[in-house]
């Protein structure tokens, strides 16, 4: 790809906005059509865009597998942990009323963590679903 | 404090599984994720054994999840019939994770390993949510949990046959899982309800429609794929003769049963069974296909020379018993087709245990692999002719409280046929576990080193606690069959 100019500085142009409009989808899931799911696709996608011009072996290094493996563990910590700290704070598992002060506020702060589990889980197991399929049949050279 | 943890109890069986996963991935070592898996699993049968006890006493626990009251939100509903089923997974889990550690440091690479703990526990999680569930859409969310995870499972086994059979079970799950959730999406439609309960309130002003009628058709269809009943066992024999040695004891064990268990509660909760069997023939197309599975299955057993695949193919026949039990949709039927729930799993647990230490011995599991160890181990051989002899239902065992419970209930509807397919099929487990004792006992091995090498003792002992619990349930019958008489009356009950 290294002779595709056009194709290179567009999407270094792009990959940018699309990281910031999936934090976007992420963070107003709760007021408009959107959330974790929604948001993790994107910013896989944006990374997913990187690797096909930049290479593989680029966005590897730029996120590698190992941490990305990590991140889908936390994602999924996060969203039952969000569930257990209202056990903990004397409501049932993910009643996000016992999360805050109020019911309201509880609700709010359940709903942005829980999503934010999710969207860290989805965008990281996505990348990790592409880069096993793009890295087929290259897995001995890389090892 | 301690009331808190009393009330969420619970939720915690799904909780903790589901928390200890993403722990495993996180450690990332062997040592530490085992540890992980063998804690959450003895936490759960502690949780399991504390709630059969309140259930017991209380009766009936509701549990609202997320703050929404039942019609609305999920509600995870415990009773005499998903405590015994809990209580029966979750032992299976704890005693699997005694035997897995010794068993999957031989066969899985040790940098894989945390992989494999994490999605057992998944897989725990899954099946457990399946039984404890009160929301119909919700279990088809815990089905897709266990079956996800038990396809990775199933293909981590040693051989590459273990990744073709793992697509094939992924395959033909799916296509069950589909039909589950179109079932269940035509009860949506005519109810507007996901709530069993609610839903069964709601069922007869409509059921005499098409469109209930197809989602019975559909949630049968889709389950028994999931238990592997005759016509749609293809995946089993293969998915259990190639995934790692633990796995085929855990999944063999829990994940069909617990297939069967969601089947029950479908007919007997939601549907009803004066509609299920009383108005819809399903009772006698059921019976003729539990029937063909215990022949069928059975003599496939006896032609098999991998010892694996022997067994696997006597858990389709295995699954004919519990069906037929439930088919005749009797107290006695179904207190039969209960107790056999248990009692099968935990002797096919059992038997699968014995395999998995025979292959950790010689690397093979044909029959002709395995000819003369009875000498060399003693201790395993000796395990695996108990659990065999249980299998076929010999008395002092659990296998002859179900087998005779099952004859009751086919006399008292004077089926003398199915007491006749009964009995020959049980004939014919005598050959098939002849067979594999024959070669254990009576041949002489194929190398002669000669020297007396057991399992490690983590396996055979986890595999004796099965093979004690076997025959303990089988003299010390009455809280088992008690448990299930109680669980089938609550069935029939609600289904009036």
């Amino acid at each position: 790809m290294r002779e595709h100019t056009v194709l290179r500085v567009v999407v270094k142009l792009l990959i940018a906005p699309i990281l910031i409009f999936a934090l976007y989808v992420q963070f107003h899931g709760d007021y408009s059509p959107g959330g974790g799911f929604q948001a993790g696709v994107i910013f896989a996608a944006a990374i997913i865009l990187y690797a096909l011009i930049f290479g593989l072996a680029e966005a590897r290094r730029a996120v590698p597998p190992g941490v990305l493996r990590v991140i889908g563990a936390l994602g999924v910590l996060l969203y039952a942990g969000t569930g257990v700290y209202a056990m903990l704070s004397g409501g049932n598992f993910l009643d996000y009323d016992y999360l805050a002060h109020d019911a309201v506020h509880g609700q709010h702060y359940g709903l942005l963590l829980v999503e934010f589990g999710v969207g860290l889980t989805v965008s990281s197991v996505i990348t990790s679903v592409f880069y096993v399929f793009a890295g087929r049949g290259r897995r001995r050279e890389q090892s | 404090m301690i009331t808190q943890f009393l009330s969420q109890m619970p939720v915690l069986l799904v909780v903790l599984p589901l928390l200890a996963a993403p722990v495993c991935v996180i450690v990332h070592r062997a040592a530490p994720s085992w540890f992980i898996y063998a804690l959450t699993s003895w936490a759960c049968f502690a949780i399991a054994f504390l709630l059969f006890v309140q259930v017991r006493i209380g009766g009936p626990i509701s549990y609202v999840l997320g703050g929404w009251p039942p019609p609305f939100g999920i509600e995870l509903r415990l009773d005499a019939l998903n405590m015994l089923v809990v209580l029966l997974v979750t032992g299976i889990a704890a005693i699997a994770s005694i035997y897995a550690r010794a068993s999957i440091a031989a066969e899985i690479p040790r940098e894989r390993a945390y992989l494999f703990y994490a999605a057992l526990l998944l897989c725990l999680c899954g099946l457990l949510g399946i039984s404890i569930t009160g929301d119909a859409f919700n279990l088809f969310v815990f089905l897709e949990i266990s079956s996800l995870s038990s396809y990775s499972l199933i293909a981590m086994g040693a051989k590459r046959r273990a990744l073709l059979s793992a697509f094939q079970y992924l395959i033909m799950g799916t296509i069950g899982g589909t039909f589950l959730l179109i079932g269940i999406g035509f009860l949506y439609m005519m109810t507007g309800s996901l709530n069993m309960a609610d839903i069964a309130d709601r069922l007869p002003a409509v059921s005499d429609t098409r469109t209930v009628e197809a989602g019975l058709a559909f949630i049968v269809i889709g389950l028994s794929l999931k238990f592997a009943l005759f016509p749609l066992h293809i995946w089993l024999p293969n998915a259990y003769t190639y995934a790692p040695s633990a796995v085929s004891a855990f999944i063999a064990a829990t994940a069909t049963k617990v297939a069967v268990y969601a089947l029950i509660r479908f007919l007997f909760t939601v549907f009803g069974a004066a509609y299920a069997f009383g108005q819809l023939p399903l009772g006698e197309v059921l019976m003729v296909l539990a029937v063909v599975a215990m022949l069928s299955g059975s003599v496939a057993a006896i032609f098999q020379t991998d010892v694996k695949r022997l067994l696997a193919w006597s858990s389709v026949a295995q699954m004919g018993y519990i069906v037929l039990g439930l088919s005749m949709a009797s107290a006695t039927g179904l207190t039969a087709a209960l107790a056999h729930i248990v009692n099968h799993g935990i002797i096919k647990g059992a038997l699968f245990m014995v395999a998995g230490a025979l292959f950790w011995r010689m690397r093979a599991i044909s029959i002709n692999d395995v000819a003369g160890l009875g000498r060399r181990m003693p201790l395993t051989a000796a395990a695996f002719v108990v659990a065999g002899l249980a299998l076929i239902g010999v008395p002092a065992t659990g296998g002859f409280i179900s087998k005779w419970l099952l004859l009751e209930a086919v006399m008292e509807d004077a089926h003398y046929g199915l007491a006749a397919a009964i009995l020959v099929s049980s004939l014919l487990s005598v050959i098939y576990i002849g067979r594999v004792v024959e070669a254990l006992y009576f041949r002489d091995p194929a190398d002669n080193d000669g020297k007396t090498a057991e399992a490690p003792v983590s396996m055979v002992a986890a595999t004796w606690v099965l093979v004690g619990a076997s025959v303990a349930l089988g003299l010390y019958a009455s809280p088992l069959v008690e448990t299930a008489e109680r669980a089938a009356a609550g069935l029939l009950g609600s289904g009036a």
